[in-house]
């Protein structure tokens, strides 16, 4: 127990560093969530017409790297990769702070947060089966306690040294496949079930969160990888990373080709849904909408990263692959933050027009959320890396000092 | 290193912190109590439904105290349950409708909504004649000198009170449903205030208390419903309830009694020689977006 403390209390400037940026970034917050918590939610520029916004965005976009981050490791599994256990726990840990910022975001969007506990069951009143956000709910904690269940049982096995048992580990990882693409089909249900709003309410919504997804989760873990196979003995080969950014360019290939199919219906049948997208990438009434650039950034950056990754040079080289993770990486969380909630909700349902951009407060809010998940798992890879690589690193203080470059790299 | 020890002296120090954290729990509950009497038995509160018929006697009487204390007047808190073979029909004459919002600020004030910042039940559209029922060109925030204005007709929006309320099926804890005469109801006190209700609804019916709601004493109405017209909190979610507190005593709705060209009908859909049933027989019926099946227990028609 001493040495985890000295994992996370010990490091070098960098680190101290990094840590001290990320409590500012929470303490910050905590103080725009204050002002939240005792005069409302009008701190934010949501209003009846807009009812969520960027917090549910945020929201969203993580579930879809909570998801992938595990759905990438599968394969890892099936084919039985050399290094599959480390693999495992650092997409395990991902998840396991990407939902833990998942649920804070929840949190923070609620009128009345001192009542979450009328979503549990047994002591409150879940809504099932009718419910897509009691469902939400519930899948996001199975798949959080599985993911903490599995990793604490690997660095539990290698803290003492032996080998894990994979007839307990298999079954969860095979078990948290479903959960996986479970999280992010009743989320995307939660609003594609919404026949008020017909933005949403398309088949075609829960593939796109899919697909999209499988390129946000990748586009993080690649540069994850890469970066611990320099500080660490985590051995990862070249190909295995070129295996992976492929991956990524199927999959962005096919969320481009679902975004086009949507993108025929809307404007060849041209009928009164239409607004939505207008809105989304032009405007309405003569006035260009405040979101639109966010449309049109959100689509280029897929489409450059998708090139980037289609062709076989620019994908195996390093510096044009990481400049295509990080468009990936913006594209999908502008998509998801911005393109996704904002257009279903504008024009509302009466046809009228509020133009919501997020407030001060709200970005405030999302920058400590975003603190919190970073905070946790810059703790929790130190401790992993620490607990898994102790037997062939050549000492301790070297790790504590490299796992600082890890975070710093990750952050990207 | 050592790594487990009984010894280590970080446990103490961890004995002290969980000690610490405790006494601030107590500390906090202490000066909440201190703050309002009635507080914690409100933190703790039951669902409507589930609530004996003492519980549900003492939870009025508990409101009543606190809204008299707040509004420092006498206030009733009742929960009229609805009466059997009643279903609550309403319906709308577009064609009489002059836009000149009576409704809108009868509601407000029978319904107790905030004032400051304005909620309304009731959204008034001013359509273009040339367009016709078209959500696209409808403008809810028409500010006229003189209505009716030329080439545009008025469009009144308020709770459809549905048959198959998607804002009931959305709401992830069972805080909104749907009463044995058709009106759809919040329980305030247990409503989390995710919003969900509020997007599903396709008839923007659902408001939300974005901050505290302001009310003066003087512009309270005293005779409240549990599930109704009761002073609401911040950060939950309020609509039209029909005005349960007169629709369940036999009286019309604020909004059917003030409005001055007769456009507002209601009644009882299972009586067949209501007023309302007429309607449903002579007239041509609109539904607002029947294509959702929401099946709204209320009726657009056009007398002219």
């Amino acid at each position: 127990m001493k040495v985890i403390f000295q994992i996370i209390f010990k490091g070098s400037l960098a680190y101290y560093l990094w840590v001290l940026f990320l409590l500012a970034c929470i303490i910050q917050g905590l103080f725009s969530y204050a002002s939240q918590f005792t005069d409302g939610l009008i701190v934010t520029h949501m209003r009846d017409s807009v009812s969520w916004g960027y917090y549910i965005g945020n929201f969203t976009f993580l579930v879809g790297v909570a998801a992938s981050a595990v759905m990438l490791v599968i394969p890892a599994y099936v084919y039985n990769w050399k290094p599959i256990k480390e693999v495992v726990v650092f997409g395990e840990l991902l998840a396991v702070a990407a939902i833990v910022m998942c649920l804070l975001f929840v949190l923070v969007d609620m009128g009345r947060p001192e009542r979450l506990w009328h979503m549990i069951p047994g002591i409150g009143d879940p809504n099932f089966p009718s419910s897509l956000m009691a469902w939400d709910a519930l899948v996001l904690n199975a798949y959080l306690m599985v993911n903490v269940v599995v990793v604490v049982y690997l660095l539990w096995s290698a803290y003492q040294g032996k080998h894990y048992n994979p007839r307990i580990v298999i079954p969860l990882v095979i078990l948290s496949i479903p959960l996986a693409v479970g999280i992010h089909t009743v989320t995307a249900f939660l609003y594609s079930g919404m026949a008020s709003r017909p933005y949403w309410n398309a088949s075609i919504l829960a593939p796109r969160f899919l697909a999209s997804a499988l390129c946000s989760g990748p586009a993080v873990l690649l540069i994850l990888f890469q970066v611990l196979r320099k500080i660490s003995p985590f051995e990862i080969k070249d190909d295995a990373i070129h295996k992976i950014a492929e991956l990524m360019a199927y999959a962005m290939g096919f969320n481009l080709f679902l975004f086009g199919a949507e993108i025929f219906k809307e404007y060849y049948s041209n009928t009164h849904h239409l607004v939505h997208y207008e809105y989304l990438f032009f405007g309405l009434d003569g006035k260009p909408s405040p979101i639109a650039v966010y449309g049109w950034l959100s689509l280029i950056f897929s489409v450059v990263a998708f090139l980037i990754f289609l062709i076989p040079a620019t994908r195996k080289n390093f510096i044009t692959m990481n400049i295509g993770a990080f468009l990936i990486y913006v594209s999908v969380y502008v998509e998801k933050g911005i393109a996704l909630i904002i257009p279903g909700y504008t024009p509302d349902t009466l046809g009228q027009i509020y133009a919501y951009t997020p407030s001060m407060a709200e970005l405030r809010v999302a920058c400590a959320i975003f603190g919190t998940g970073f905070l946790i798992f810059t703790l929790m890879v130190r401790v992993a890396i620490y607990l898994l690589f102790r037997q062939e690193a050549k000492s301790g203080g070297g790790i504590a000092e490299d796992a600082a470059t890890v975070e710093a790299g990750s952050s990207i | 290193m050592k790594e487990r020890s009984d010894t280590d002296p970080h446990s103490v120090k961890r004995r002290d912190v969980i000690k610490s954290l405790f006494a601030l729990a107590a500390t906090y509950t202490a000066t909440g109590c201190q703050r309002d009497a009635d507080s914690l038995s409100t933190f703790f509160h039951t669902h409507f439904k589930r609530m004996s018929p003492e519980k549900l006697a003492e939870t009025l009487a508990r409101w009543e105290r606190r809204y008299s204390k707040r509004y420092n007047r006498e206030v009733n808190v009742s929960a009229t349950p609805a009466q059997d073979g009643v279903l609550f029909g309403y319906a709308l004459d577009v064609s009489r409708c002059i836009g000149c919002r009576r409704c809108v600020y009868a509601c407000v004030e029978e319904n107790n909504q905030s004032r400051d910042p304005q909620i309304q039940w009731i959204q008034v559209l001013e359509m273009d004649n040339k367009h016709g029922i078209d959500l696209r060109h409808a403008d809810a925030y028409y500010d006229a000198e003189e209505v009716p204005r030329e080439d545009k007709f008025y469009f009144p929006v308020q709770c459809q009170q549905c048959e198959n309320p998607a804002c009931v099926k959305s709401c992830p804890v069972n805080a909104t449903w749907k009463d044995p005469d058709g009106i759809v109801v919040i329980d305030y006190e247990w409503c989390v205030g995710c919003r969900c209700c509020v997007t599903a609804c396709p008839y923007g019916a659902r408001h939300f208390n974005w901050t505290k709601p302001n009310l003066a004493s003087e512009q309270l109405n005293p005779e409240t419903e549990y599930l109704g017209n009761r002073p609401r909190p911040q950060g939950v979610v309020e609509k039209c309830t029909f005005c349960m507190q007169r629709a369940r005593k036999g009286r019309y709705p604020a909004c059917v009694e003030v409005c001055p060209v007769g456009a507002r009908k209601f009644g009882n859909l299972l009586d067949p020689k209501s007023e309302i049933n007429y309607i449903l027989k002579n007239h041509r019926i609109y539904i607002l977006k029947e294509e959702l099946n929401t099946q709204p227990k209320f009726f657009y028609y056009f007398s002219t």
